[in-house]
């Protein structure tokens, strides 16, 4: 098979913002999920409502902030809120339907986690922490999740749950009071998984081009469930695959190629 | 009622060792100046409450100024690890320090509250969370009305609050604006409040509506240009990104992050000389680039 003229990075990031759709408004969080919404939003989806947690809403930067809160981000704003309204108003109020959120380690059920790697009180690794996520995974219609698939990221025990998934799955969440429907869509670089419409145990559902289930199963610390039907995500299209590449070759640019 | 003083002056007058001060910013605006005064006057066992320690959090943690850490996100942004911070919570260097972790929703809405005189806010948050097992400031309720279980936090109540702004006027009226954070409540939540500003302007002339801190609620105005840097002042200047990266290979090494430090902040007399002392740096960085 000829070499593919895409990264597994760049797949996964169109086949997220794929999923974003023009009449969405969208909790962004920073790195992976913020690419896949600027990418939604430069080609199939120019209406979509970006918000980020610095409190700018209807954001359209040029370039991937490196921050939550660049000035590209505030300077191309339909409004800037401060940060208690964005949280009580916006995110608490109902009015986001996706909130897309990064993650360290995932398990089975969604659940994700963003603050240490090792035991709370003497961590291997102190991650950032929390920042908006838990609210953001609670209040959000529904959630977007995109990492990488390896066997530090998809873990069969998670050190610390920062953000509710499905918790242990079935119906947990409505029964633990979470407003929001939860994670619906977790986005990898080798393929896409949702959880079961029941037992909301994440599915192996797509792969993208070139990759194999037994690839997805050996990387993944649980026993990997396989959809039915396995679809194939449809290659990069040249034109995604071009405002990607300007997007990012710009970023790097206006950072001093601090990140790209 | 606003004094218009220098800011070692006001970091003199109004931090005392042990308070609980607020240094915030939420990736704008963010008080570089007065956290550098901070460390130069060596305050100790200060409990810092900010809801996203960045590099000026790491340094001052580095130099030893923190017993407590009171946050929702630590990090550099788009960089990676803050490696003063971690080293401290990892390893106890140079001391302990105490961690009160909570969740961005959290501490916004415990600001609010301390801006309301409440004893505690009341959201809908850390369902399903590991966070409360570890931290028994976070507590639940519930509604009266409905019977829904919310999360329950206490207000935040610091002694100091420091902010960095645009403008104030001659009186010490406080003006700013693009990303603002919680600036506004930690503010008022605070028993004092030191503001640090771009420029002091006879008028502000500001649109209504504007987020502007009467004088009256503010204790010291500071006139220190460019003091938010590396971060950026909407108006004036954009963020340093090549600053905050650079940050990462100063900060990883304990030996490098403390001549760094002494040699721009406690050797420097003022964030002027400070901004002068890394010119110097750089002219040298860009000769062997």
């Amino acid at each position: 098979m000829a070499e593919p003229n895409y990264s597994a990075d760049e797949m996964m990031t169109i086949a997220a913002a794929r999923l974003l759709k023009n009449n969405m408004v969208c909790f962004v969080g920073i790195g992976l999920p913020s690419a896949a919404s600027n990418l939604a939003r430069l080609t199939h989806a120019p209406d979509i409502v970006l918000i980020y947690e610095s409190g700018t809403i209807g954001t359209k930067p040029d370039v991937l902030p490196l921050s939550i809160g660049d000035g590209e981000l505030s300077a191309t704003a339909d409004t800037v809120v401060s940060v208690p309204e964005m949280f009580r108003y916006w995110l608490q109020g109902g009015r986001i339907d996706i909130g897309f959120l990064g993650a360290a380690q995932i398990d089975r059920f969604a659940n994700i986690n963003t603050t240490v790697i090792g035991p709370y009180a003497k961590p291997k690794v102190r991650l950032p922490g929390a920042g908006g996520a838990p609210e953001i995974a609670g209040s959000a219609g529904e959630v977007f999740i995109v990492l990488r698939q390896g066997a530090r990221t998809f873990v069969e025990t998670l050190d610390f749950i920062t953000s509710a998934g499905h918790l242990d799955g079935g119906d947990a969440r409505k029964r633990a009071g979470l407003k929001g429907k939860g994670p619906s869509v977790v986005i990898t670089d080798l393929g896409v998984l949702k959880p079961h419409p029941e037992t909301r145990e994440l599915e192996l559902v797509a792969l993208h081009p070139g990759n194999t289930k037994e690839q997805a199963i050996a990387v993944t610390g649980w026993k990997l469930r396989i959809a039915n039907t396995l679809e194939t995500t449809p290659p990069p299209t040249q034109a995604e695959l071009e405002t990607l590449r300007a997007l990012h070759a710009r970023t790097a640019r206006a950072h001093g190629n601090a990140a790209a | 009622m606003a004094e218009l003083i220098s800011l070692r002056e006001a970091i003199a007058g109004l931090i005392h060792d042990g308070d609980r001060v607020a240094c915030e910013g939420f990736t704008h605006l963010i008080p570089f100046a007065a956290g550098h005064e901070i460390i130069r006057q060596k305050k100790r066992d200060l409990a810092l409450v900010r809801m996203t320690p960045d590099i000026i959090y790491d340094q001052m943690i580095g130099m030893g100024v923190a017993r407590e850490l009171v946050f929702s996100w630590g990090g550099n942004p788009g960089v990676g690890s803050l490696h003063r911070f971690r080293d401290a919570i990892e390893k106890d260097w140079p001391a302990p320090l105490t961690v009160n972790e909570r969740s961005h929703a959290d501490l916004a809405n415990a600001y609010a509250a301390g801006a309301s005189g409440l004893p505690f806010a009341v959201m809908r948050g850390y369902v399903g969370n590991d966070l409360p097992k570890h931290n028994r400031e976070i507590k639940s309720l519930t509604c009266p009305f409905t019977g829904e279980v919310l999360a329950a936090v206490p207000s935040v109540r610091p002694d100091v609050a420091v902010i960095h702004a645009q403008k104030a006027d001659c009186k010490g009226n406080v003006l700013l604006w693009g990303i603002v954070g919680v600036q506004k409540e930690a503010v008022l939540a605070a028993k004092r409040a030191i503001v640090t500003v771009e420029e002091i302007v006879d008028a502000l002339e500001a649109p209504r509506n504007a987020v502007i801190l009467p004088h009256w609620v503010v204790s010291a105005v500071c006139l220190v240009p460019h003091g938010a840097r590396p971060s950026y002042a909407e108006g004036y200047y954009g963020r340093d990104n090549k600053f905050y990266s650079d940050w990462d290979d100063i900060s990883r090494d304990r030996e490098t992050f403390l001549a760094w430090m002494n040699r721009h902040v406690m050797s420097t007399a003022d964030f002027a000389d400070y901004e002068r002392s890394l010119v110097g740096a750089q002219s040298k960085q860009v000769s062997h680039g």
